[in-house]
């Protein structure tokens, strides 16, 4: 094999991070610009983070996005998770086709047609549109990911574990909880994690389910952009990405390390 | 290896061997009893009208082909799957509807199942939580358990930081920490290479004298039925078709498919000639000019169509005819040698184009052999060497 890359390979790496990365460092550089005009660089300055955290409106946004995340995330967790373990586990119960294409819907469904159906759902019963019903439109569209994110590690699972700890007198119920959910703990909070993000950067559905009073950062984002982008906008956009690639790196050191440590034990059992 | 037995209850084992045959006993209360037991997965019959009687203390093997039902029997037992008819009893209680975690058996699993998460001393004393026993005595029992295994060293491992042979021991002792009236071992040393299984069989029974339990074994390694178990029983398609102690499975087959399921045999047709009492005379298919004589007594009539069964170390390949004429003997041809070291094994083509097999010890440090391929021999074999097959 050759070592050292080619110049073709150089080029077309550099071209792919330049369209995928310039438009985030160009944002996150003009947000420390001093000038309110987001074109024209004036100087170095933090200005608008501190302007930022002035801005009320945006903070209640930010809030309000923090709290519909962490709920969706947690409720949808729950569901997603006994909905996969009912498709893996019980085999083939009447119904079952139905079942699956309903949870596996919305992974397919445009988010203008599940936010325009849940709309006019939530019109028809007449509940009051606000935080609840954001809440109950994401948990409903980010359920089939943690779907399927665990039940893909379900599939995978050695059923003989189940049976050795109700052969050794657990009973099914202590055995979900003491067996099952901590080996496949690391695809429920993968699951947790990807509804969080998925709620965090709706815009279409929330949209569609606000009222009055819950305004998630997204809208509020989106619709501060139709009367000009102000540098403002780039700090917020600068701490989200911040955040994001703090927890990205941080899940990926995590499981770099966890692999390392299995390799070792490996060869530790190995040798001995 | 050792497994910690002392000498002095090693002395005590081979007594119990020679002597152990509740099964001969009329007055024995068999402790797992299988009455009618018939198992279907749909159209799928796993188990067929079986009925069989297992006693305390037993090392009893279930031996055959995958698919024949044996899982599913040993399942049945532990609680994983229910007989769609028929009865099970454990100790002359009833175990059909019983869910596992209430059933006094326990399992080692082919795949050892072994709870990644925990660690090997927190998987040893799993079961024994469920118990709610207190805390002093699992500590105690754990302990004792890993002492009999030999991986007092390894308890706070993770199953992962374990060799496969030590995995194996981890699982052993797990399923033997609650004192259970009957072990079920599926499959246990599949996964192990040929030296560490042979070893292990030799633990397994001696751990299985020392602590008097019964063990149910299941396998399709014929080698490791006959090594650890007391009794076999050879299935075939959800059926029991021999159920009895090692050595008679080997020598008396009742049936062609046990001989040939169990151990490597030479299957011959042939008529029958004539019948006395404990002699049979038969007329080989393969050499119709010899009569074979078979120290047997035979339920078949002159002229009945049966086979003969006979262990390849039984028949002797020289070059010269047999001194004694009471012997059964045939010409042939060597078509065939394999070396094994130990052994060699001669295919020798008869007359009729039947190939036979013979094995000859290697008894001296001899490169070039007396007998070579194409070389025409005396096959023979004494009166008792063969077994009348009628089924």
């Amino acid at each position: 094999m050759r070592k050292g890359l080619s110049w073709f390979n150089v080029t077309s790496i550099a071209l792919g991070f330049a369209f995928l990365y310039i438009p985030i460092v160009l944002l996150v550089i003009y947000s420390f610009n001093a000038s309110r005009m987001v074109t024209v660089w004036a100087g170095f300055s933090t200005h608008w983070y501190w302007q930022l955290f002035q801005n009320q409106q945006l903070l209640d946004a930010a809030w309000v996005t923090l709290r519909v995340a962490f709920l969706t995330a947690t409720v949808a967790t729950v569901l997603g998770t006994l909905a996969a373990i009912t498709l893996t586990r019980y085999g083939r119960f009447t119904g079952r086709t139905l079942f699956s294409g309903m949870v596996y819907a919305p992974l397919v469904m445009p988010e203008v047609i599940t936010g325009l159906s849940l709309l006019l759902l939530f019109v028809a019963v007449d509940i009051d549109r606000g935080f609840w019903t954001i809440t109950l439109a994401h948990i409903t569209f980010t359920m089939c990911f943690v779907s399927v994110v665990v039940q893909s590690r379900l599939v995978t699972f050695d059923r003989s574990l189940e049976e050795a700890a109700l052969d050794l007198g657990c009973t099914p119920f202590r055995t979900f909880f003491v067996i099952t959910l901590p080996i496949i703990l690391p695809a429920v909070i993968s699951g947790w994690m990807l509804a969080f993000t998925l709620s965090l950067d709706d815009l279409v559905i929330a949209s569609f389910t606000t009222g009055p009073g819950a305004t998630t950062l997204p809208m509020r984002i989106y619709s501060q952009v139709r009367l000009g982008v102000t540098p403002e906008i780039n700090a917020a956009c600068t701490i989200l990405i911040a955040i994001v690639t703090v927890v990205v790196i941080v899940v990926s050191i995590m499981t770099k390390r966890q692999e390392l440590e299995r390799q070792r034990a490996e060869r530790l059992a190995a040798a001995g | 290896m050792s497994t910690g037995v002392t000498e002095k209850t090693q002395k005590t084992i081979g007594g119990i061997r020679r002597t152990f045959a509740p099964w001969n006993d009329p007055q024995a209360v068999p402790l797992i009893r299988y009455q009618n037991v018939t198992k279907r997965f749909g159209e799928f019959v796993a188990v067929d009208n079986l009925s069989l009687d297992i006693y305390e203390r037993e090392f009893f093997a279930l031996l055959g082909p995958s698919g024949c039902g044996k899982t599913t029997l040993m399942r049945m037992l532990a609680g994983f799957e229910d007989p769609t008819e028929g009865q099970i009893t454990l100790a002359g209680q009833d175990l059909v509807g019983t869910p596992p975690y209430k059933r006094q058996t326990n399992m080692m699993f082919q795949s050892y199942a072994l709870f990644p998460h925990m660690s090997v001393w927190d998987n040893i004393a799993f079961g024994l939580k469920q118990d709610r026993m207190e805390k002093g005595a699992i500590d105690a029992r754990v302990e004792e358990m890993l002492k009999l295994v030999k991986l007092e060293k390894f308890a706070k491992r993770k199953p992962h930081q374990l060799s496969g042979g030590q995995r194996q021991r981890v699982a052993l002792a797990r399923s033997l920490a609650k004192r259970p009236k009957v072990l079920l071992l599926d499959e246990p040393l599949g996964a192990l290479d040929k030296k560490l299984r042979e070893e292990t069989q030799f633990e397994l029974m001696d751990i299985q004298m020392e602590l008097g339990m019964t063990f149910l074994i299941v396998t399709h390694d014929q080698e490791e039925a006959m090594t650890v178990a007391d009794r076999i029983a050879v299935m075939n398609q959800g059926r029991l078709v021999q159920v009895d102690q090692p050595a008679v499975i080997y020598e008396h087959p009742n049936s062609r498919y046990v001989a040939d399921f169990v151990g490597d045999v030479n299957i011959l047709d042939a008529t029958v000639e004539t019948v006395e009492p404990g002699m049979v005379t038969l007329r080989p298919v393969a050499a119709p000019e010899r009569r074979f004589r078979i120290a047997q007594d035979c339920a078949a009539k002159p002229g009945d169509s049966v086979a003969i069964a006979l262990r390849p170390e039984k028949m002797r390949v020289e070059l010269d005819p047999p001194a004694d004429t009471n012997v059964n003997c045939v010409q042939g041809e060597i078509w065939d040698i394999g070396y094994l070291g130990d052994l060699s094994i001669y295919h020798v083509e008869l007359p009729g184009g039947v190939r036979v097999k013979a094995a000859k010890p290697n008894l001296t440090r001899m490169v070039e052999r007396p007998i070579t391929w194409d070389d025409k021999v005396y096959v023979y074999f004494s009166p008792d060497a063969g077994v009348v097959l009628t089924s």
